[in-house]
Parts: structure tokens; C-alpha cells; sequence
């Protein structure tokens, strides 16, 4: 996988992952073109699209898209499970995610999805094994928190 | 799921107030982000969002340099929040790393996200991280460890990876699985960026390999099948254990953890699919160990989810491409089907993709479902469309042709991407020249500017080469010159520029062959292109060059005229010289008729591109002192130098008088095309006379890309014309028409059988059973047949020395012997060898008084190899203008004469040494192809390694490798070796060091790579420019090659 975004329906970037080294600009601009593309897509149309010389495979979650850019022989519809599985990974953390949890805990949402693709490869698919270690690294931070009364009251 | 995520978003605003699930954060509503989040969704102008943005950066900045690092975190938190909002936040980066480094083990967590959001590879800043991620490596909590391997494989220097290498290695051992799958894939980036830094833990990949953590094998499986792409004999024996995998995934022996959606490892299958598919490619033996699996997958695989076609999809893909076996196919085939049939768009979307990668080895498949690709044609989505497109493109014939053409320009009417444009443009160009059609003037206009400059040259070639028949020939040229008259009296305005450089070739080269079409009419219409505001002086002119080919004297003199005088003073140099052409060539019709040849495509014309017969001239002002020829890069170069005041005294330029006379005294115009070039500045002629290679390119120039060229090119290849259309008998096309009939989803309706699918379904015709197979071949070898065949053609070493002068360079030579300068050309070899070094000692004295001059240098040793063995007669320093050396020196070489004027300078020595040839009469230059002629530097390893970490001017560049596979680099490498005579110290593996010097003391040290398909190559040099200057050079001698 190159990169993935995630945007809403009003074209605002909500997260954005590159696993391929680009500058500033051209991630700008890239995300920009692709905003901008599939937003004009119809609900009925292919979920696939051949830009530049890649393949963007998207889905459209509530008011989330998610876009994932694979390279051509990449299959499009396992990038599809991809994520299918990633929302359901931040469904079961946050409880029936929804965009705003997203917003508002994007870090998190970026550590989940590190553990669940790493260098744009899926690397563990069971959706037990990525909980638990988020849950993990998540007791080790309440624990450090609980232990600094500064981190104690920025958690309520 | 999705239902889910719709729910609650409808519920949101009391989600908000709610208590949150007990995984999720509580910070929402009171923190800083929270407001600062709040803040800007309650902004109405995209000013107060960028006025809040800066306050908040401005608030993080006064907070986060403060000494208390408790608020770190949440810093960081609205740090990133601003970025990805699109505000430049990078004083923030330095702190994210220090974040990372010391914070506790929370704070390093968003640290590390920080920065691998922050920073990409190339960051400088990133070196600060390496002694944090070595740190945590180390470190005896887990969480600390993973989060340092998460980061390093997202992003590490690749220059720094021997640092933490070891560690990464260790932890291959770890007791932990997701340590180990995290190293794994980490050490899976190192081998994309830099692969032979992991060379030597290959072992250790096939230990990951045989984990017995699925999750870490998996993790192993990205290793391999990327090496086994790149060289997939080499994992041959793995075969047999890939396939067991498989099998134990397919049976459901992995734990449930890993399936999903009740599939096994869909991931995981996926994976050992396409190694599989790539070690079974052209292997027979390989292939039939996994037929058995790859069955049981088909059957195991109830097209039920999304999931399990992603399966089906890899599965069919993968019998397709190993040794066929035939059951296999048929249950493919019906898989396909499936697809193509579904009514979910995505499925179709993948069926017509499956389609097109099989229908290369299986047309009749394209023809059971004809009817849906016809629909499909139709669709309303672009992307269904376009992969529709592909496929037709795969199963064109000379029957279908014609409809395909149609459908695509169709899309290309409609598309707005220009990806897709140039993509689609070159396929029909492809189309047209396979099978030929009137279909070019529609690419033309509608592919505009947009498409790559070969589409119409080859068109043009097309044309002009012809076809089996004469008479199809003219009436192609004729319907050419037909269509595009009535499109120029038309609007002529709205024409892309490649398009009008089209026509006005055709028109100059055909419009005689319509007989009632007056030269005026054209030259009048193609004048008024000229007034025209939009033309491009490029498209100006070809559209010269089109009325010089079209005035044969008579009524058009007055348009003629008026032309060239109105572009005879343009400002730019091309038109001014395309000007004085035509205001030559029209005046005097002798000269025009020799040269601008009609119908000379029967006699090939033979084209001495090394320019052999202006050797005279050259060595004539060498003799009289003129500094070499100099490429443009280097001359641009010099000139940034020179920008600063320059008090040293001008170089030697040639004698007045013989500039002058270039000037003047030459009436012809292909001879003022020589001078217009030179812009009256007789330093630059000087230049111009150095070495006959590279004044090739000057002239290039000006008989190149704008004029002659093309015609020249396209004569030469008359003779070799294949024409790849092929005709079928009527008996193969009945063969067509009745198994078209059967194909079961096109049985026709008896009632009434829709007429426009009718004539659509004329896309499958001539699709029939085996006649199709040699109609379609491999659509792939045509585009650059002529350029290859042009190479072999102006060969410069065969047709340099033994060539029959064109009947340009005839006029060239005629010209250049009734002038004086060239007289001496004629004198018999035997005075010229005694002359000749006179010559030039005469010259050298003028020279003498530089006090410049180098007083020790080694001239021996930059005589090339093969010269330095022969007996030779003493070097003589001639003259050294500034930097500029030029000395000269003869050897005898079995009964020629060989002198040899090595010219230093600065980094480049140019080695010219003219071959005497008793037998010919005529002085050549034998100029060393060599346009950058280093010497060998031999040195060992170790020695090299310690002047590369001594050079400090480098530059790093791919170049194309030549060859594939194994043998690639080595090859690349003997090429660069023999051409530019660099020394090759060692190979290893995918990587290669190789050495150069120019003088005594100017090395060049290059450092190749075999990485994706192309040569990384890293020069360094003490000398500034060098790396450069010698990369320039390795590419064009890779290019050359």
C-alpha cells in the first residue's frame, strides 16, 4: 500500500498515513486531486479507480471515506477488506466509532493503525491480537498517569 | 457494519454528553484540543480558521519551549492536529524527537507518532532519532520495543540502518510473536530500500519463514515474495513448502484467531497466491505441484463475501499465469464468468480485469461474454469504461479495429484525466499503426498537446514508409492531404500544435499528388498559420519547411517572399535559418531539385551522421589554433563561472578572416544553417571545430527534430517496411461468423435484434477459435520497432568511414571545396602527414608567450591504452590557452599514421586523434567515441573505501540497467567499462564500485546499486562537477548502447 486517507463527506482530511516517501507538496496536492475525485463519484460506482499509475480503492463509512492507494497487480478487493477490518478494529476500540471519535482521538486512531498495518503491509489480521496490544500500550500510559497527578487531571 | 457507523452518527450530539465506551478517551469535550477542535468547526471564513490556526501555533510554540514537559503530550496532540490541517508547524519537529527520546513511555508513543507523521524519509532531522530508536531497541519493555520497531519500519535513513541492523537481527529470537513479526517487517522495509544491507540474513528470512507463529511467517511472506519477483529461480525449492502452507490454510489447521469473516487467513492465502503464481510461471515441474492446491482453494472458496472473491480472484489469476492445465482453466474460466456476470460492480469491475490479463491466452473467453462487454461499453462509471477499453485494445484485430478505434476516442472525448489520455492515445496510435486508418487526424486533435512527441513521428513514418501497395499508399497520402485542407479552411485556430506540425508535413511532402490542387492554394493556407498568434515557433517552423518543400517557382513567389522576409529577421534562430532556406531554395530551383528529392523513397538514403566530411575543416581550424568544440552543459557551465568578473585575457579564437569568410562567403543555405547557429561570434566557431563527435550534435540541430529528419528516417527504413495486418481468408471469417452465432449470450432475438448492438457485436469478429490467436500476438513490441531499426541503420561507427555522401552533404562538401579553407583536403596524404604536425608547431608558437602554461605534466599518461604501447614520437606541448592544453604527438600504427592531439581541459580531456589512411586520400578524424575520456584508476577495496569517505562532491542518480535479471549489473557495468573505460574494483552481489580518474589527481569514485529494476548510482569526486559531468556521460553511453 502507498498511503491511505481518510477524509469526510466535506473533504476535510481527517487522517492520512504515507508509506511511500513523498515531499509536502506532492501529498497536498495528491490528497487534494483525490478528495476531490471521489467525492464527485456517485454511491453506485465501482469502488475502485485507476489514478495516475495506481489503483485507489475507497469505501464510504457514515460521513467517513476511507482511500487506500495500491499498486496495479495489488488485489483491490482484499485492500477492500483492509478497510473493512480497520473500521471494525476502531469500532470495537471506541465502541460503534463514529467520526467525531475520530476527530477527537485521531492519535489513537493513528496507533491502531499501526498496529494493524505497518510499512503498508497488513501486518496482523486478527482483530484480538491489534486490541490487545493497543489495550497494552494504553494500561502502561493510564498506569504512568495515575503515577503523575499533570497527566491525571488532563485525563478528565 | 456500516448500519452501525450510520446509527451512531445520527446520534452524535448526545453522544457527546454521553459517557464514552470503555476503550475510548474522555477528553473530548473539556481538553485543549477539544476546544481548539470546537473552535474551528465553528469558524465560518477560511481567514479566522488561518487567524486561530497561527494563535494556537503560536501558543504551542511560547508553551512547548518552556522547561515543563508535563504538557508535552497534549502539545504534540495540537501540533499534529495543526499540521494535518495543512499549517507548517516545524518548530514542533525537534521537540517531537526530543519527545520521543526522553519522555516517558506515553510520551514516547505520541513522540514516535509525531515524528513518522511529521518527518518523511529524507528529513534530516530524522538522524536524531537513531540513538533514541537504539535506546528502546535495548530496552527491556516491550511496548518501548515495539514502538521502536514500528517506527523504523515506517521510516528510517537509509544511510543509518547498519547501526540498528544487529538489533533488528536479534530480535528475530525474541520469545515474543510481535516482536518477532514487527522485526520482520521491519527488516522487509531495509530490503525495499536498501537491499543489500540485508543480504547476508537471508538464513534468517527462511527462519521466519518456518515460525511457528503464523502471524510471523505471514509477516516473512512480504520478504519473499518480493525477492522471489525479483529473481524467482532462485526459490524454486521453496515451492514444495508454500504449497504445504497453503494447503494447512485452505484445510482451516490455523487457529480461529486468524480467520476472517469465517475465510482462514485471507490475507495469508492471498500472499502464498501470488508467490506461487510467480515461481510457477513458464515451470512445468513447478506448476503441477500446485495444481492440487489451487483446485481445493477454487472449491473451497462459496462465492458468499467479498473476502473469498478476493481469493477466487487471486486463485484464477494464478492458474492463468503458471503452466496451464486444462480443467483447471475451464473451472477458472467459469469463475470468471461469474464475475463478469455479477451484478456488484466491483465483481464486474475485477471480472473484466481478469479478463483482460487472460484473454491474451484464451480470446474465446472475451467472446462467451460479449453481450456484457458491450454493455459494459456503455456503463456510466469511467473507471468500468476504461477497463473495458483495455480489454478491446487485447483482442483488436484488423476486422474490429475500426469499431474499437471509435469506442476509444470516444472516451477519450469525454475523459478529463490526463493519465488516462496520454495512456489511451498511445494505444490507439498503437491500433493505427498495426492496422492503418484514417483514425490519426482524430488522436490528433483530440489527444492534443498532451501526448508523448513519438506518436506522430511514427505516424509520419507510417505515411511516408508506406504500405504493401502502391496504390494504397497514394490514396492514403491523397485522403491525408484531402482531409487536412478542408480541416485548415476551416478553423485552423483551434488545432493543438502537434496536429498543425503534422499537417504541414504531410501537406509539404504530398500535396503534389493531387493534381488539381494549386501550390498557392496550400502555401497561402499555410502562411496564414504562420500569422497566426498561438502557432509555436516550433510549429512555425515545420510549417517553413513545408513551403520550402512546396515553392517550385511561379505564381507563389510573392507569398513566398513576404514570408521569408518577414522571418528572416525573427528574432529566433531556428525560423531565421528555416527562413533563409526557403528564400534560397525558392530563388534558385537547381539547387532546391538536388536537394529536396521527390519520390526518393525507392533509393535508401545513407546518412554519414559522423559527420566524416567536415573532418577537413575541423582538423584545418584546429591547425590554425581554434580551441576544441565544447558540449552546451560544459559551455553553460563555464559561462556560470565566467558570470563573475573575469580578468584573466581571452581565449585564442580563429583568425579573422576565416570567420568572416564562413559568413560571407557561403552562399548556400544549408551552409548558413551551419553559421546562423554561431551567431556571428567567431570565439564560438573555434568552439564548434573541436571534435567531430560532438559537433554532430550541433548539427543534429539543425537538420533534426523540426525538418529533415523525419523524412530522412523514414526513407532509410522504405526498404524494411513490415506491414503486421493480416488478412484472413473468407473461409476463416465464415469460421468466425458461425461460432459467433453460437456463443450462447448472443443468441439473436428472431423478432427483432437490437441493430446498434448488432453492429457493436462486429467487435468480436474474427474472435474465433484458433485463427485469432495469431491475429492478436503480443500487443506490446510494436511502438518501438522503428527506433530500433533506426539505430542499427546510423550506426555512427559503420558509416563514418566508408560512406556515400547523401545528397545534402554532398552539397556540404562541394561548397566546402570551393572554398579555400578546404582546398588542403584534396592534398595527398603523404604531405599531409608531414604538413599537418608543422601546422600545428607553427600554431603553438603563437601560444608560447602564455604565461600560464603548465610546466610538468604527465602527458604520457593520457594517451589511451591502445596507443601507449605503440612506438611514438615525442609529445609536444603545442599551446595552453588558460586551462586549455593541446599537444600533439604521432604514432605509427602498421603503416598508418596516427596523430594523436590530446586537448586538457580543466576535468576533460579530449582526445582527438586523426587517422592518416594511405589508401584513401582523405584525412578523417578517427575521434575516440570516447566523448569523456577518463582513465582506468586502479585501486583496491580497501583503498577505495577510505578516498569515498574523503570526497566530498557527489551526486546520485538511477540509471537504466541493461539486461535483466542476474546478469544485469555486470553487464551495465562492462558497458560503462568499455565505454568509458572506468575500472571496475569489485562486484558483490547486486552491488558494484568502479573507479576513474581524469588527470593525475582528479578521481571519480561511482557506487552502483541494482535496486527496483534501475541502477542507483553515487558518484564522488574531489572535484567539483565531475560526478556530474561523468554521470551525464554514463547515461548517454547506457543510452548509445
Amino acid at each position: 500500500m502507498q498511503f491511505m486517507l481518510l477524509f469526510s463527506r466535506q473533504g476535510k482530511l481527517r487522517l492520512q498515513k504515507w508509506y511511500v516517501p513523498l515531499s509536502d507538496k506532492e501529498r497536498k496536492k495528491i490528497s487534494r486531486d483525490l478528495v476531490q475525485t471521489i467525492l464527485a463519484r456517485k454511491p453506485k460506482m465501482c469502488s475502485f479507480l485507476e489514478w495516475r499509475d495506481l489503483k485507489i480503492v475507497y469505501k464510504r463509512y457514515a460521513s467517513l471515506y476511507f482511500c487506500c492507494a495500491v499498486e496495479d497487480q495489488d488485489n483491490e478487493l482484499i485492500t477492500l477488506e483492509i478497510i473493512h477490518r480497520y473500521v471494525e478494529l476502531l469500532d470495537k476500540y471506541f465502541g460503534s466509532v463514529c467520526e467525531l471519535d475520530i476527530i477527537f482521538n485521531f492519535e489513537k486512531a493513528y496507533f491502531i493503525l499501526d498496529e494493524f498495518l505497518l510499512g503498508g503491509e497488513a501486518q496482523e489480521t486478527s482483530k484480538k491480537n491489534v486490541l490487545k496490544a493497543i489495550e497494552q500500550a494504553d494500561l502502561l500510559q493510564e498506569v504512568s498517569m495515575l503515577s503523575s497527578i499533570d497527566g491525571f487531571s488532563w485525563l478528565f | 457494519m456500516s448500519d452501525v457507523v450510520e446509527k451512531t452518527l445520527t446520534a452524535l450530539p448526545s453522544l457527546l454528553s454521553l459517557d464514552p465506551q470503555p476503550g475510548s478517551a474522555k477528553l473530548s469535550s473539556t481538553s485543549k484540543l477539544g476546544n481548539l477542535i470546537r473552535g474551528i468547526t465553528e469558524l465560518t471564513s477560511k481567514h479566522e480558521e488561518e487567524k486561530l490556526i497561527q494563535h494556537e501555533l503560536a501558543s504551542i510554540k511560547d508553551q512547548v519551549s518552556s522547561p515543563n514537559t508535563s504538557m508535552m503530550k497534549e502539545l504534540m496532540v495540537r501540533a499534529i492536529y495543526c499540521e494535518s490541517l495543512g499549517y507548517e508547524a516545524s518548530f514542533t519537529y525537534i521537540h517531537a524527537i526530543k519527545l520521543a527520546q526522553q519522555g516517558t513511555a506515553l510520551e514516547k508513543r505520541v513522540g514516535y507518532l509525531a515524528v513518522s507523521l511529521f518527518l518523511n524519509e529524507s528529513h534530516e532531522l530524522l538522524l536524531l532519532l537513531v540513538n533514541t530508536v537504539l535506546k528502546d531497541l535495548q530496552s527491556t519493555n516491550l511496548i518501548e520495543v515495539c514502538m521502536a520497531l514500528t517506527v523504523v519500519s515506517q521510516m528510517f535513513p537509509k544511510d543509518m540502518i547498519p547501526a540498528i541492523l544487529p538489533l533488528v537481527e536479534e530480535k528475530l529470537n525474541h520469545p515474543k510473536e510481535i516482536i518477532r513479526r514487527k522485526a520482520v517487517l521491519a527488516l522487509y522495509k531495509f530490503y525495499l530500500i536498501a537491499p543489500n544491507q540485508v543480504q547476508h540474513i537471508h538464513n534468517k528470512f527462511r527462519k521466519a519463514l518456518c515460525d511457528k507463529d503464523p502471524g510471523v511467517m505471514t509477516a516473512s511472506l512480504h520478504i519473499y515474495l518480493q525477492m522471489i519477483q525479483e529473481n524467482p529461480e532462485g526459490y524454486k525449492d521453496l515451492t514444495a513448502s508454500f504449497v504445504t502452507i497453503l494447503k494447512q490454510v485452505v484445510g482451516g489447521k490455523l487457529p480461529m484467531d486468524f480467520n476472517y469473516h469465517s475465510v482462514p487467513a485471507p490475507w495469508l492465502q492471498i500472499q502464498l497466491l501470488r508467490i506461487l503464481a510467480l515461481l510457477g510461471k513458464n515451470d512445468q515441474s513447478a506448476s503441477a505441484v500446485m495444481y492440487e492446491v489451487l483446485d481445493e482453494s477454487l472449491r473451497r472458496a462459496e462465492m458468499n463475501h467479498n473476502i473469498t472473491y478476493a481469493i477466487l480472484y487471486e486463485c484464477v489469476k494464478c492458474i492463468y499465469t503458471i503452466h496451464p492445465k486444462s480443467d483447471l482453466l475451464e473451472k477458472a474460466a467459469k469463475c470468471i464468468g461469474n464475475f463478469v456476470l455479477s451484478p456488484k460492480i466491483n465483481l464486474k469491475y475485477l471480472g473484466l480485469k481478469a479478463l483482460t490479463y487472460v484473454v491474451q491466452q484464451d480470446p474465446r473467453l472475451a467472446l462467451q461474454h460479449q453481450m456484457t462487454i458491450i454493455e459494459c461499453l456503455d456503463h456510466s462509471d469511467l473507471i468500468i469504461k476504461r477497463e473495458t477499453l483495455e480489454l478491446l485494445f487485447r483482442i483488436t484485430n484488423a476486422q474490429n479495429v475500426v469499431v474499437i478505434v471509435e469506442k476509444m476516442l470516444e472516451f477519450l472525448r469525454v475523459n478529463t484525466d490526463d493519465y488516462t489520455t496520454i495512456d489511451l492515445v498511445g494505444k490507439v496510435a498503437e491500433l493505427a499503426e498495426k492496422y492503418p486508418s484514417d483514425t490519426m487526424s482524430t488522436v490528433f486533435s483530440v489527444g492534443g498537446d498532451m501526448m508523448q512527441p513519438d506518436i506522430p513521428n511514427s505516424f509520419l513514418k507510417l505515411l511516408s514508409e508506406g504500405f504493401d501497395s502502391v496504390e494504397e499508399d497514394r490514396k492514403l497520402r491523397l485522403f491525408a492531404v484531402d482531409s487536412y485542407i478542408t480541416l485548415l479552411q476551416k478553423e485552423p485556430g483551434k488545432l493543438p500544435q502537434r496536429f498543425l506540425q503534422v499537417i504541414s508535413w504531410v501537406l509539404g511532402e504530398y500535396s503534389h499528388l493531387k493534381d488539381e490542387l494549386e501550390p498557392t492554394v496550400v502555401l497561402k493556407l499555410l502562411a496564414k498559420l504562420l500569422d497566426m498568434k498561438h502557432t509555436s515557433s516550433e510549429t512555425k517552423s515545420w510549417i517553413l519547411m513545408a513551403m520550402t518543400k512546396l515553392c517550385e517557382g511561379g505564381a507563389e513567389v510573392s507569398v513566398v517572399r513576404e514570408v521569408s522576409e518577414t522571418y528572416s529577421s525573427s528574432m529566433d534562430t531556428v525560423l531565421r535559418q528555416r527562413a533563409h532556406e526557403l528564400q534560397y531554395l525558392s530563388q534558385d530551383s537547381e539547387l532546391r531539385a538536388k536537394v529536396l528529392l521527390r519520390d526518393n523513397g525507392l533509393r535508401p538514403l545513407e546518412v554519414d551522421s559522423s559527420l566524416s566530411f567536415l573532418d577537413g575543416f575541423v582538423s584545418e581550424a584546429l591547425a590554425a589554433g581554434a580551441a576544441p568544440y565544447k558540449p552546451p552543459h560544459q559551455r553553460q557551465e563555464e559561462l556560470a563561472q565566467a558570470k563573475a568578473l573575469s580578468l584573466e585575457p581571452y581565449g585564442l579564437s580563429l583568425p579573422m578572416s576565416m570567420s568572416s569568410c564562413s559568413i560571407t562567403d557561403r552562399q548556400s543555405p544549408t551552409l548558413l544553417s551551419m553559421s546562423s547557429g554561431l551567431s556571428g561570434d567567431s570565439a564560438e566557431i573555434s568552439h564548434k571545430g573541436g571534435s567531430t563527435s560532438l559537433k554532430l550534435d550541433g548539427v543534429k540541430r539543425v537538420w533534426g527534430r523540426e525538418g529533415y529528419l523525419p523524412q530522412r528516417a523514414a526513407v532509410e527504413e522504405a526498404a524494411q517496411v513490415e506491414v503486421p495486418c493480416t488478412l484472413r481468408s473468407p473461409s476463416q471469417q465464415g469460421d468466425a461468423d458461425s461460432s459467433h452465432s453460437q456463443t450462447p449470450t448472443s443468441t439473436p432475438t428472431p423478432t427483432e435484434p437490437d441493430p446498434e448492438k448488432q453492429q457493436l457485436a462486429s467487435l468480436f469478429f474474427g474472435l474465433s477459435s484458433q485463427s485469432s490467436v495469431c491475429l492478436m500476438g503480443k500487443p506490446e513490441p510494436t511502438p518501438h520497432r522503428f527506433r530500433r531499426k533506426a539505430k542499427g541503420v546510423t550506426d555512427p561507427t559503420s558509416s563514418s568511414l566508408i560512406s556515400t555522401p547523401s545528397n545534402v552533404e554532398k552539397l556540404l562538401c562541394n561548397n566546402l571545396l570551393d572554398s579555400n579553407i578546404a582546398s588542403e583536403l584534396a592534398v595527398s596524404s603523404a604531405k599531409q602527414i608531414t604538413e599537418l604536425p608543422q601546422g600545428l608547431k607553427t600554431a603553438s608558437s603563437a601560444a608560447d608567450e602564455d604565461p600560464d602554461r603548465p610546466k610538468d605534466l604527465c602527458l604520457i599518461s593520457h594517451l589511451p591504452a591502445e596507443l601507449s604501447e605503440l612506438c611514438h614520437s615525442e609529445i609536444t606541448p603545442l599551446c595552453t590557452i588558460q586551462s586549455i592544453l593541446c599537444a600533439v604527438n604521432s604514432c605509427q600504427y602498421r603503416g598508418d599514421v596516427l596523430i594523436q592531439t590530446p586537448f586538457n581541459h580543466l576535468h576533460q580531456v579530449t582526445h582527438v586523434s586523426a587517422e592518416l589512411k594511405k589508401s584513401t586520400q582523405c584525412l578523417s578524424f578517427a575521434h575516440s567515441d570516447v566523448t569523456f575520456p577518463c582513465r582506468p584508476l586502479t585501486v583496491s577495496t580497501e583503498e577505495y573505501g577510505t578516498m569515498w569517505l574523503s570526497f566530498s562532491h557527489d551526486t546520485k542518480q538511477n540509471l537504466t540497467l541493461i539486461g535483466d535479471g542476474q546478469e544485469a549489473l555486470t553487464a551495465t557495468l562492462n558497458v560503462l567499462k568499455q565505454k568509458l573505460q572506468l575500472h571496475v574494483v569489485e562486484i558483490i552481489g547486486q552491488e558494484g564500485i568502479l573507479s576513474c580518474r581524469l588527470l593525475q589527481d582528479q578521481p571519480c569514485l561511482m557506487h552502483c546499486r541494482v535496486h527496483a529494476g534501475t541502477l542507483a548510482v553515487w558518484l564522488r569526486s574531489p572535484v567539483p562537477d565531475l560526478p556530474d559531468c561523468l554521470i551525464y556521460h554514463c547515461q548517454r553511453a547506457l543510452q548509445e548502447y
